[in-house]
């Protein structure tokens, strides 16, 4: 490997090092720091290119964060950048996390600290709550996808379906019921052809 | 003694959640309480909730903080570096193959699975929405009513409260909740 190569790794490595510690709770607080350095300081790519980099790193499974980082890197440097950049981003906050839970294992017997963690509780409920609210306002926005969510949560408590099968279950029926918007949308359009008086568009998502 | 087979565990059991982690930390939990509290019988629910209550606390995602958390709890350092391998795998793997797709064949935007996600992200947060019902459950917000239950659900809307219109972060609300659960119930 050439000199050049060593110090894009090594520059991607630190850039994603200082990323990590930063912000709390992941996520969305990362990406405009991450775009900060990535598109602002070190001018690797374009803001355009970054944000198609966010859009991918949010449709794929794991955290936003870390498919960013991998993503950003494999970019630049193929997978030894996706590794630089990953292991980079993950070091801080894996050795954070360690330290607190070593604390955690120490302390939670003391009377102060299982007091605070009887509140704290029921706190975690509301954020899980928070996260529901603030991930569902902008999925859940008809009919089709309400009724999704809900038969979501019926299914999972009252018939302990796996997760796992949620997940598979309702990619399927987002690819089924697209094929029927389609199906649909062709018998429409041969009908059109037939009538001169056509039946107005109701319910036609273009470009979904 | 390194368990072999309990790091093998480990390193599946993350990998599993890796690939399946769509939406982010808070979706996962499920898959999560499945295997560790269910499946393996590795915590108990309350251990379970403060292990998510510490994992939101630290910087960094709640998916790689609880495999930190979950690996240290059952085989120490070396467990730890087997279930953050594993959660990050999967991510890895796909960011090179989608950079080489892109790369390879340009970037078409695919309408079959951007419907499988319309149908994935309503599930999606229909599972959040199961995973706050299930801790609700384990930690004692819908027993009857009695001064520790009345307390925990007032604690839990002030939260909600907190969350929704002071915007603030996160892990403020937490620390504050830990303040108020001292003079609380110590």
């Amino acid at each position: 490997m050439n000199r050049e190569k060593w110090k894009l790794l090594r520059d991607l490595f630190f850039t994603f090092l200082k990323i990590g510690p930063v912000t709390f709770g992941g996520g969305y607080a990362m990406l405009a720091i991450i775009e900060r350095e990535v598109t602002g300081k070190k001018r690797w790519m374009d803001s355009e290119e970054m944000n198609d980099i966010f859009t991918t790193a949010s449709a794929i499974p794991g955290a936003i964060a870390i498919n960013s980082a991998a993503l950003v890197g494999s970019r630049l440097a193929g997978m030894a950048g996706a590794l630089a950049a990953t292991i980079g981003v993950l070091m801080p906050t894996v050795m954070i996390v360690l330290l607190l839970g070593v604390a955690f294992t120490y302390l939670q017997q003391h009377p102060l600290v299982a007091a605070a963690f009887t509140s704290i509780r029921a706190t975690i409920v509301a954020l899980i709550v928070y996260a529901a609210y603030r991930f569902g306002r902008a999925v859940v926005w008809d009919k089709t996808s309400f009724a999704l969510c809900l038969v979501t949560v019926v299914m999972l408590y009252s018939f302990h379906i796996h997760p796992i099968l949620v997940i598979v279950g309702s990619s399927a029926i987002g690819i089924l019921l697209f094929a029927i918007k389609v199906r649909r949308k062709e018998e429409q359009a041969t009908r059109q052809d037939q009538t001169t008086n056509p039946v107005p568009d109701y319910f036609m998502g273009e470009g979904i | 003694m390194v368990d072999m087979m309990l790091l093998a565990q480990l390193f599946i059991v993350c990998l599993i959640i890796g690939f399946m982690a769509f939406g982010g930390g808070y979706a996962m939990i499920p898959l999560v309480h499945d295997f560790v509290v269910d499946r393996f019988g590795w915590m108990g629910t309350q251990e379970f909730t403060d292990m998510i209550a510490i994992a939101g606390m630290a910087p960094g995602p709640i998916a790689v903080n609880s495999a930190t958390l979950i690996g240290f709890h059952q085989a120490g350092i070396l467990g730890t570096l087997t279930a953050v391998i594993g959660m990050v795998l999967p991510s890895l793997l796909i960011a090179l193959i989608i950079v080489y797709m892109v790369k390879r064949f340009g970037d078409r935007q695919n309408k079959w699975l951007h419907s499988a996600f319309d149908g994935l992200k309503p599930a999606i947060t229909g599972l959040i929405i199961y995973s706050a019902l299930v801790m609700a459950i384990n930690n004692g917000l819908t027993q009857t009513w009695d001064s520790h239950s009345s307390s925990q659900m007032l604690i839990f809307l002030a939260s909600l409260m907190a969350l929704l219109f002071l915007r603030i972060h996160p892990v403020y609300i937490i620390l504050a909740s830990g303040v108020v659960g001292i003079v609380l119930y110590s």
